[in-house]
């Protein structure tokens, strides 16, 4: 029903081209963050899809009527803005309230679903408070109830809980996942938080420099990044990319063998640090180890790999000491190869 | 203010602090307030009081009556009534063509905004003494002759471009996002600037229009040149008062003085009441 279709859209400001071609199709109900670095062009999208920047071209669907020329207001979504944008001149209660009164509902509706987005966002107590008498996260929390009070049939949020402490966006999270998939709404959600964006999404689409680099469920996209970039990107620590030599269509990790989908020349191996396994030298992968840190949940090896500079994970059980060098098993399964030319990887092997 | 806990050197730092706040504010409003304090002393002491050396600082023998007198002079009444219509027209005109300009100007990148900008100032360049001539002869071809709307709208000229520029930065210190929220629920355009914009501009737009009021109060030039018989106040008693007692002239200042300082009285509640800074 509320399906978005994002078909090659286009953006400049001036000279400058925000958005270089972004096309993505979000099915009814789903949950998908956009996740990127700072001005990548995250909110730019979401500002098309609300209608209030228009595209240089490309269209947007939803649920299959081209929405290109409509003004906001009959697009159908709600919005929780970046800066909030919550109104000063009304209380809590009347901000809340504000999209119902604009479909002239009647109060004892309104007062039914403001209580309900309220009480969502523990922001009961303030609802005859105004906004100036808030908080940075409680004015945070209000734009996101005025967005839940009409129940939209598509929700746009950009960065909804970037101002809440750890532990409250943490419960605001799992309540917003309980609520949203419960109504069916088509969610869009901005964040600069991958945690947030693996926990929440049923889709990531990671996004760089105008482009969308890769869309996949969190597994897939932790898992196998379509890029080095996507690699760089996601997890902590992020993926270790090894250039190796290839021969014969094989890459030789001390006694391992693994076959590559090159002939020759060099490929890049993408490594999750938390993959190997701590075995003999030599048997895999050796590591100089410069610093060990042991994190208590893990320990966190800094050092390099063939020279290259590496980060991995052991259990909190090992002992590793600074300046040692540790020998690491490869999980095949669990690799990731890249081209070292276009730093795209390669699909991943049967 | 001052707790249990703090030492006396602090409260010492607070009370200076409030020493000199208080000061402060006494000496503004001494400022302001001394010479209208004068002026009525004069108006209302009549012609003993007027002439009197050394001036009786306390206002003793002062009665209304030599103020009623001053009103009840021929043409005076009239010509407040004149001035307070011209002021009316001159107030609604430029706020209801310059709120608009200003709107724009904040809201939209349009080609020629900086030369529409400069050009607008301008208009204000240009000498209204040469303009006089002209203007007499357009005015009596439009029946515009010594009429208090023909007044009215040659101070909309005057206040227009103040008006604008003055406006435009108040529409820029309404956040766009403000807007933006509004059309996503459920506002169109323009329920969104009368829900959200004006609601937020309001102090700004009132400060504008006392602004607006007072240029065309205190305004003579022009309107002495276009009337004859249908004389705004300060264009009545510029030919007047020169040939009046002193306590009459007191009087006419008096009268200048009065009405702005009870309007922006009236509209004081708008003038401050900006979010953010405080909200009833
Ligand atoms: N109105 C505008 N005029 C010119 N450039 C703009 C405009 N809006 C955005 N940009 C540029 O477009 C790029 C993308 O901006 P956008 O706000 O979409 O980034 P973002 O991904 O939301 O970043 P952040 O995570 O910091 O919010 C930025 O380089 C920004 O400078
Ligand atoms: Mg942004």
């Amino acid at each position: 029903m509320a399906n978005i279709v994002i078909d090659n859209i286009k953006k400049s400001f001036g000279a400058f081209q925000a958005l270089k071609g972004v096309s993505l199709t979000i099915k009814d109900g789903e949950f998908v963050s956009l996740l990127g670095p700072s001005g990548c062009g995250k909110t730019t999208l979401l500002r098309i899809i609300a209608g209030l920047e228009t595209s240089t071209s490309g269209d947007i669907r939803i649920g299959d009527k081209s929405v290109i020329g409509l003004p906001p207001k009959d697009r159908g979504l709600a919005m929780v803005f970046q800066n909030y944008a919550v109104f000063p001149h009304m209380t809590v209660y009347e901000n809340v309230a504000f999209g119902l009164r604009m479909q002239k509902a009647d109060d004892a509706r309104v007062k039914k679903q403001v209580e309900k987005a309220a009480g969502l966002l523990h922001i009961e107590a303030y609802l005859d408070r105004y906004p100036n008498k808030l908080s940075g996260g409680q004015r945070q929390r209000v734009a996101v109830a005025r967005a839940l009070a009409v129940e939209p049939g598509v929700l746009l949020m950009d960065e909804p809980l970037s101002n809440l402490d750890a532990l409250l966006r943490l419960e605001m999270r799992t309540e917003l996942k309980t609520v949203l998939q419960e109504a069916g709404t088509t969610t869009i959600y901005v964040t600069h938080d991958q945690t947030e964006a693996m926990g929440l999404s049923d889709r990531i689409a990671v996004v760089h420099d105008g482009r969308i680099e890769q869309v996949g469920t969190p597994v897939e996209v932790y898992n196998h990044p379509a890029t080095r970039f996507v690699g760089g990107f996601i997890g902590n620590p992020p993926m270790n990319f090894i250039t190796m030599p290839v021969t014969n269509g094989q890459v030789a990790a001390g006694s391992q063998r693994f076959a590559v989908p090159a002939q020759g020349g060099e490929i890049v191996l993408g490594l999750r640090g938390e993959t190997v396994e701590r075995a003999p030298t030599g048997q895999g992968l050796d590591m100089e180890v410069r610093v060990a840190e042991p994190m208590g949940s893990h320990l966190l090896l800094t050092g390099s790999i063939l020279g290259q500079p590496a980060r991995v994970i052991l259990p909190a059980t090992e002992t590793v000491k600074n300046g040692e060098t540790v020998g690491l098993a490869l999980d095949p399964k669990r690799l990731t190869w890249l081209s070292p030319e276009s730093g795209v990887s390669y699909p991943a092997a049967a | 203010m001052s707790n249990t806990m703090s030492t006396s050197g602090h409260a010492g730092f607070i009370s200076a602090r409030m020493l000199l706040f208080w000061s402060g504010i006494i000496a503004l409003c001494a400022w302001v307030l001394v010479p209208i304090y004068l002026v009525a002393l004069g108006a209302l002491g009549g012609r003993a009081g007027a002439y009197q050396w050394p001036k009786n600082l306390l206002p003793n023998d002062i009665s209304l009556q030599p103020f009623i007198l001053f009103l009840k002079t021929e043409g005076v009444f009239q010509s407040f009534l004149n001035s307070l219509g011209a002021a009316g027209i001159t107030v609604a005109l430029s706020i209801a063509l310059g709120a608009p300009a200003g709107y724009a100007l904040a809201r939209y990148n349009f080609r020629g905004k900086d030369s529409y900008r400069l050009l607008v100032l301008l208009t204000r360049a240009f000498p209204l003494a040469i303009l006089a001539l002209p203007l007499t002869v357009s005015y009596i071809r439009l029946g515009l002759y010594d009429t208090v709307l023909g007044v009215g709208l040659i101070h909309t000229v005057l206040a227009l471009p103040f008006a604008a520029l003055v406006t435009q930065g108040i529409f820029l210190g309404v956040p766009r996002e403000l807007e933006e929220a509004a059309w996503v629920f459920g506002c169109t355009r323009i329920q969104a600037f009368f829900k959200i914009v004006a609601p937020l501009a309001l102090p700004g737009l009132v400060a504008t229009a006392v602004f607006a009021f007072v240029i065309s109060w205190n305004e003579v030039f022009a309107a002495s040149v276009l009337t004859v018989r249908h004389r705004t106040l300060t264009a009545y008693l510029l030919t007047v008062l020169s040939e009046s007692p002193m306590h009459y002239r007191f009087a006419g200042g008096l009268m200048l003085i009065l009405p702005s300082v009870v309007f922006i009285f009236a509209v004081r509640r708008y003038l401050f009441a900006i979010w953010g800074v405080s909200s009833k």
